[in-house]
């Protein structure tokens, strides 16, 4: 039996279109080997919301270098709304200091600025994977 | 008593796969995914509730267009009322395990549609197009009442056939420019398909490509199969009515083989890959001392080859316990439906 791979979402919402940093990314996390499910950006957030749920995935990373993550409040929203508390968000790009409060207090979990190293990207989003799926397994219905 | 509240919740969960929830759906695919006991026993319990889903496979050199032209023809699909699950197949790296998943790139307009159901699917280490688990994710998207499934594979080369065993239709992309014409009468994929596209029809050359194709066909002629060429612009969404129509006509000749002998052939897709597997397993769990002791033996000359392969076959198979577990081996209750999978 092999361990179950952590499936992650790299993503982008909004109207931005620059995807350099998040196809980066995608490639930090397969090569720490995880399963990225990539997306070209100007996702809304119900694409977001039935992509989590179809893919069955741990993590969501959304790349934010422009405003977008003004929207990423709505989104915490709508993935509790859809049961999907579990599932841990990264936000990486450019974040003003000032507003990363908001993020927090929205429910994301890390946020990675310019500068953040590759090592502290994929050793906090695996943490943050598998402590999600945890509390997935041993809370409802598919406890053992 | 205590057990009983948590019994109930497990039925439940595996009810509401069956009653089509899409994130149950999502999670029983991980699971199988992942194999492992919970993972057997899920199997076996589906396999009553499948036969009913019809499986189109798209496959194809990488970069043909598979997904773009399965996104067209979803849409085309939607436009008539059909319901559609899509299982795409990614490769994994061969060195870290990880995967970039990116067929749905091409798909994202039915990201938020309800009537449509998109699992992305590494390879994990099987070659031949898909993966090892997916003839159970079929049974599992099948049980949960999806009538179609596209499966996308690997961007296949020539030898990707397995597809064959596990789909009722096989639609094989070409794209333009890619080959001379001996390329097309090589053996290979070519020959399983059942719908024959070459796509970006708007591309220079692919009159040739069609040609092509048309001669190989001439070639087997033999073989009395009426294998349509389409040519598809899925960019343009030029050609998807009559590649719809196509495949909906092969689909109703699928039909004529009955369930019994679909399910059939489905799992004996299914044993055929399981048992691929375990031995590709039991040989990565070799000792060096026990590879040693034969290498030796054949350096020397003591063994042929071939008795050196039974020999190691047999020391792999007799040193390490199989993997199922006792409840999937020697079940003590002979229906699966009772059968405990946390699901």
């Amino acid at each position: 039996m092999q361990a179950e791979q952590l499936r992650v979402l790299v993503t982008k919402i909004g109207f931005d279109g620059h995807d350099r940093g998040s196809r980066v990314v995608a490639a930090y996390l397969r090569d720490a080997g995880m399963e990225v499910i990539y997306t070209p950006p100007w996702q809304q957030v119900g694409a977001v919301v039935s992509l989590a749920i179809q893919e069955d995935v741990d993590v969501i990373g959304i790349s934010s270098l422009a405003t977008d993550h003004l929207i990423i409040p709505d989104l915490m929203e709508a993935l509790r709304a859809a049961d999907l508390g579990h599932v841990g968000v990264v936000v990486g790009g450019i974040v003003p200091e000032i507003e990363c409060q908001a993020l927090r207090d929205a429910g994301v979990a890390l946020i990675f600025g310019p500068g953040a190293s590759r090592e502290d990207i994929v050793s906090q989003v695996a943490k943050l994977g598998t402590d999600g799926r945890k509390t997935k397994l041993t809370s409802g219905e598919f406890a053992v | 008593m205590l057990t009983e509240p948590a019994t109930k919740a497990k039925e439940s969960a595996f009810q509401r796969l069956l009653d089509g929830d899409v994130a149950v759906l999502a999670r029983a695919i991980s699971l199988l995914e992942t194999g492992g006991t919970d993972s057997e026993v899920l199997t076996n319990r589906l396999r009553n509730h499948t036969g009913s889903a019809r499986v189109v496979a798209f496959t194809g050199p990488p970069g043909a267009g598979k997904s773009t032209l399965i996104n067209a023809y979803v849409a085309e699909l939607r436009r008539r009322g059909h319901r559609v699950a899509v299982l795409a197949v990614d490769p994994s790296s061969p060195l870290t395990g990880g995967a970039v998943l990116g067929d749905r790139t091409r798909m994202g307009e039915h990201s938020a549609d309800a009537g449509v159901f998109i699992r992305s699917v590494a390879s994990r280490g099987h070659l031949g197009g898909l993966a090892s688990s997916i003839p159970a994710i079929l049974d599992a998207v099948d049980a949960a009442g999806w009538q179609i499934i596209v499966l996308e594979t690997v961007g296949a080369g020539q030898s990707e056939t397995e597809i064959a065993e596990i789909a009722d239709v096989n639609v094989v992309l070409n794209a333009p420019g890619l080959g001379d014409d001996v390329q097309a009468i090589k053996a290979g994929i070519l020959e399983i398909a059942d719908i024959l596209v070459v796509n970006k029809c708007d591309l220079p050359h692919a009159d040739r490509t069609v040609r092509q194709l048309q001669s190989m066909l001439q070639l087997r002629k033999a073989e009395r199969r009426n294998i349509p060429i389409l040519s598809t612009s899925a960019d343009r969404a030029e050609g998807i009515c009559e590649l719809s129509d196509a495949i909906s006509a092969r689909i109703e000749d699928a039909k004529k083989v009955s369930q019994e002998q679909y399910r059939r052939r489905r799992l004996k897709g299914l044993l055929c890959r399981r048992a691929e597997a375990i031995v590709r397993n039991r040989l990565s769990s070799l000792s060096e001392a026990d590879a040693d002791r034969i290498l030796e033996q054949v350096s020397q000359g003591k063994l042929s080859i071939e008795t050196a392969t039974e020999a190691l076959i047999a020391t792999v198979f007799s040193a390490v316990p199989s993997p199922y577990p006792q409840q999937v081996l020697n079940p003590k209750d002979d229906d699966p439906d009772n059968w405990d999978c946390g699901f």
